[in-house]
């Protein structure tokens, strides 16, 4: 075997199995960033053993074996360092005699942990998929376009603050597990938008990240079964995963709703989407409980998934959908989403007068968004001059190059 | 991207497989299948049963269609699956995870995705997409 295949196949090893050994050692030794250390430690040797060696029947024992007695390493060096933390490196070394069982509440804790509140977001996001997702430095730079080195900084970052402000290997207490939950769920998501629709590069979406972001998000719902939302997420992101290979056109560019192949939009995976918000709402309903945003969102992406056409897709009831998210997550991009519901259900006029609040609020200033869509409603509305002058100030104020020759044609469609 | 594992077994492999205890059997296949669960890698699977089904023979016009396969055909096809993972390396570390004996075989292929279209661009549905390009808008 030569070095590159031994690195390829530490690469497929530790992406299976990295989440559960890091995991497994940051809860002997309580302290995550020391076990992602002596983790790596364990890779490093494994691409120097293995050519020489072969892979070893059983990988995952190999590397674990590996880490732990660097970890007994580490604790009687310690130990000769500072005589007071004898007594506990003893228990622990006992400890590690123990027979190695990877389990679902450690992967749980290494959850919790990446995605603590201590760190920025974009540590929580790096460090969720370099420990969680098992993904190389140089697979998150790939993905997330950065420079590796940026990466690797964002890493050592979030170490250094989880030891720094002593976050336990722990999962929340019940006090706080709401709020915790939500934390998890939205460094998740925002993986996946970031996958749906590119901030960054020359494509308008990214796959491969909103594919790591659903898996992240299944193995969420298979640890918390019970949570309503987990299940919800895992059916928003794949909603709206389906619609990928009809959204971009071959040149990277958006494509709209209206002008969507449908056919080419994935059943199975509408499917799975439809099956996860069913067990979504089936634990809300065993909690007493309602949709929650991710639910709702799901819902209505459920609405376009199933319809035929934009024509007979059911907006009345998006528009309730987007009501109900709207009285549980108020923000002025769901008041412009439902506008847009209202015009396709019950006409431009009475959306106007929803825009024309949200303008009246001083809402979303700056943003292409509103002066666009307040376009559209007077176009249809037959009032070209009006409708002219907001598409011209949508392409003011919009960063896009494409999305700005496409206002800016608009406007002139309307001379 | 996603992977089909293809199981394949010569028709000792089954015969073996046959004498085992179903229920060791059952409970090795499910613990395999909730590992990629688990995981978040399980798209799709499926046994196929055992008894031949139909062959429907493409030499012939119209396609001729018999009872099959049999005898000589040593290489069953009986189930699949359908992984989604980072990379092919990954798909091929969970293949060898899977619980099969000797005489059995995972083959190990890429389910196609929109980008595998790239060259066929006279084809009239990929002509439909292209005329989309200029349709540059919020989704």
């Amino acid at each position: 075997m030569t070095p590159a295949d031994a690195a390829r196949a530490v690469d497929a090893v530790w992406r299976i199995e990295g989440a559960r050994i890091v995991a497994a050692l940051a809860r002997m030794t309580g302290d995550l960033g020391f076990a992602e250390d002596v983790a790596q430690e364990a890779v490093a040797e494994a691409l120097a053993s293995w050519p020489e060696n072969g892979i070893p029947a059983n990988t995952g024992a190999w590397l674990t074996a590996v880490a732990k007695r660097r970890v007994i390493d580490a604790w009687r060096r310690r130990e000769r360092l500072d005589k007071r933390h004898r007594a506990i490196a003893h228990d622990l070394a006992e400890a590690v005699e123990d027979e190695w069982e990877p389990i679902d509440d450690d992967l749980l804790r290494l959850v919790f942990t990446a995605c603590h509140p201590a760190l920025s977001r974009e540590s929580q996001v790096a460090l969720t998929l370099r420990v969680v997702g098992g993904l190389t430095t140089v697979e998150i730079a790939r993905m997330l376009l950065v420079p590796v080195a940026t990466v690797q900084a964002r890493i050592t970052r979030a170490k250094k603050t989880l030891a720094a402000a002593h976050v336990p290997f722990e999962t929340p207490d019940p006090s706080e597990w709401r709020q915790r939950l939500d934390g998890v769920l939205s460094v998740v998501y925002l993986v996946f938008t970031e996958g749906y629709s590119a901030t960054a590069g020359e494509r308008w979406t990214r796959p491969d990240l909103a594919d790591e972001a659903l898996r992240l998000g299944r193995v969420l719902a298979g640890l918390l079964p019970r949570e309503p939302a987990t299940h919800a997420l895992v059916a928003l992101m794949e909603l709206q995963r389906s619609r990928f290979a009809a959204r971009e056109s071959r040149t990277g560019a958006p494509i709209l709703l209206a002008d969507q192949d449908r056919s080419r939009w994935d059943q199975g995976q509408i499917a799975r989407g439809r099956a996860a918000l069913r067990r979504a709402d089936a634990e809300a309903a065993a909690r007493g409980q309602g949709r929650g945003a991710y639910a709702l969102q799901a819902a209505i992406a459920e609405c376009h998934c199933v319809a035929p056409s934009v024509e007979q897709t059911d907006w009345e009831r998006i528009v309730v959908l987007y009501e109900a998210l709207g009285r549980i997550a108020p923000s002025p991009v769901v008041e412009l989403n439902r506008a847009v519901a209202v015009s396709m259900a019950t006409g431009p006029a009475t959306a106007l007068a929803i825009v024309d609040d949200l303008a009246a609020a001083g809402e979303l200033r700056g943003s292409p968004l509103l002066p666009s869509v307040r376009g559209e409603l007077l176009a249809r509305l037959g009032r070209a001059a009006e409708a002219r002058a907001e598409f011209e100030e949508a392409a003011s104020r919009t960063a896009s190059a494409p999305q700005r020759a496409l206002l800016e044609a608009k406007a002139a469609a309307l001379d | 991207m996603k992977h089909m594992l293809i199981m394949r077994a010569t028709a000792d492999a089954v015969a073996a497989y046959e004498e085992m205890d179903f229920e060791t059997v059952i409970n090795a296949m499910g613990a395999y299948n909730e590992a990629m669960m688990k995981a978040g890698v399980m798209v799709a699977g499926d046994g196929l049963a055992p008894e031949p089904g139909y062959v429907v023979d493409f030499s012939a016009d119209p396609p001729l269609v018999t009872d099959g396969p049999y005898g000589e055909v040593h290489e069953l096809f009986n189930g699949f699956w359908i992984i989604q993972t980072a990379t092919a390396d990954e798909a091929v570390e969970w293949a060898k995870r899977c619980p099969l004996g000797p005489g059995s075989k995972l083959e190990v292929r890429r389910v196609t995705d929109e980008t595998d279209f790239a060259d066929y661009a006279d084809n009239e549905f990929v002509k439909k997409e292209a005329g989309w390009r200029d349709e540059l808008a919020q989704p």
